[in-house]
């Protein structure tokens, strides 16, 4: 019989889609997971707007749309979903400990770790000080403030052109600013981005600084020429960073192995450096970073873990749920 | 649920509402992914210190002129108020305990 003493058999942290495709995945296998939602619940997906390369929606679905669904999925089979957010874990002692921000504690033999990854700043001291003032990571959220008014997009990937695009719903105009001199973004994002009248691009160049007037709002920015050097200043109202993402991976420093951008290492599948501790989506892939690939990431961390579990116990109510 | 501890302030009414004590108003919009994550903390706050602080909302799409007056131009943004001044802002999701201690901090001062 069963030798854990822990309060769960599995616990998944992070609830955009690789974590609710894990919670879904363990709850079928009758695993009763519980699923720390943490700060940003849902994920990037919260922050789009039409996603249009999830299969199975031939016209799109709205990013939040899809989220809300896959969370009630999740919960049908009988996951149960927690607010708030991770402190601590202990993952040197079995079973592993984690630690809640009010300070509550739950131990568990297996943990799924699909924490994602948050939108990187510039990291030039003014963006951050001027956030909700004219800096923003959220084109979505913020791009109403700025109707009329020129702004700029920072990036030069698929999300940069895709915020660019969204933004000309509300500014005057939008420039790019990239650091080189094509995009990386995919082909059928920079014809869009291209073709809109109301974008411009600004090539081979960074943001040195955000300016902003007497009542703390943003009045432009300095641009430095990476090729020249040359400085100028551009006037506008807004500035939306979108240079990529880092890894949600300081809960797990020193306790698994992280590659050097901090993105969690995994082998064969999700298994990570600790047995029994599995690593889905945005926080183990700095490749692909689709919806879809972080769905599929989170189904194997819950196959894996569903295995892990079957080894480690001998239950027989998990094989014969797992067989169905 | 949403809370009727909490409440809602305009542009016609926030200079009146805000003057006295502590108050933390929440700037949201509807169409706000994060707004709407953040919508039960604020809830649950409005509870936790009924009698205490004023906990309220200011939707931005219906009332201008505040977020203007105050160069809130990104949500969710947490404004809090002591006797009528502006005592701090969080721009973006925080968890429910660093805002509960944040307003504690100004009721015990």
């Amino acid at each position: 019989m069963s030798a854990s003493r822990a309060d769960r058999r599995v616990v998944i942290i992070g609830s955009g889609p690789a974590g609710l495709t894990a919670a879904l995945y363990t709850a079928r296998a009758n695993l009763a997971p519980l699923l720390v939602e943490g700060l940003e619940a849902g994920g990037q997906l919260m922050l789009t707007t039409m996603v249009e390369n999830w299969p199975g929606f031939r016209d799109g679905i709205m990013g939040p749309d899809l989220m809300t669904e896959m969370r009630a999925q999740a919960e049908r089979f009988g996951t149960e979903i927690m607010q708030g957010n991770v402190a601590r874990v202990d993952l040197r002692h079995r079973p592993f400990t984690i630690e809640f921000a009010g300070g509550e504690k739950v131990t568990t033999d297996a943990l799924i770790i699909a924490t994602g990854a948050s939108a990187k700043w510039l990291e030039i001291g003014s963006d951050r000080r001027l956030s909700g003032h004219g800096v923003s990571t959220c084109a979505t959220c913020d791009g109403y403030f700025f109707r009329g008014k020129p702004i700029a997009v920072i990036g030069g990937g698929d999300s940069a052109m895709e915020e660019a695009i969204y933004l000309t719903r509300f500014a005057s105009k939008v420039s790019v600013v990239h650091r080189r001199d094509t995009l990386r973004a995919s082909k059928i994002m920079q014809d869009k981005a291209m073709a809109n009248p109301k974008i411009e691009f600004i090539w081979d160049s960074e943001v040195a600084d955000v300016k902003d007037g007497p009542s703390g709002e943003v009045t432009g920015i300095t641009i430095r020429n990476l090729k020249t050097g040359h400085l100028s200043e551009v006037p506008l109202d807004g500035v939306f960073i979108a240079i990529g993402h880092v890894p949600n991976t300081s809960l797990f420093v020193g306790q698994i192995e992280l590659d050097d951008t901090g993105y969690i290492k995994t082998y064969q599948g999700s298994r990570t450096s600790l047995p029994g501790v599995f690593a889905a989506g945005d926080v183990q892939d700095h490749i692909y970073r689709q919806a879809i690939t972080a769905a599929g990431s989170g189904c194997m961390a819950a196959l894996d873990a569903e295995r892990y579990l079957e080894g480690l116990h001998d239950a027989p109510e998990v094989a014969a749920a797992h067989a169905t | 649920m949403a809370s009727e501890k909490v409440k809602t302030f305009t542009d016609s009414n926030f200079d009146d509402e805000k003057k006295s004590g502590v108050v933390l108003v929440d700037f949201w919009a509807e169409w706000c992914g994060p707004c709407r994550r953040l919508g039960p903390t604020v809830d649950a706050l409005a509870t936790e210190f009924d009698g205490r602080a004023t906990v309220a909302k200011l939707n931005v799409d219906e009332n201008p002129t505040v977020p203007e007056r105050y160069a809130v131009r990104g949500i969710p943004t947490l404004l809090l108020f002591k006797e009528g001044e502006l005592a701090e802002t969080i721009v973006g999701l925080r968890g429910k305990e660093d805002i509960a201690k944040m307003i504690e901090r100004h009721l015990g001062a």
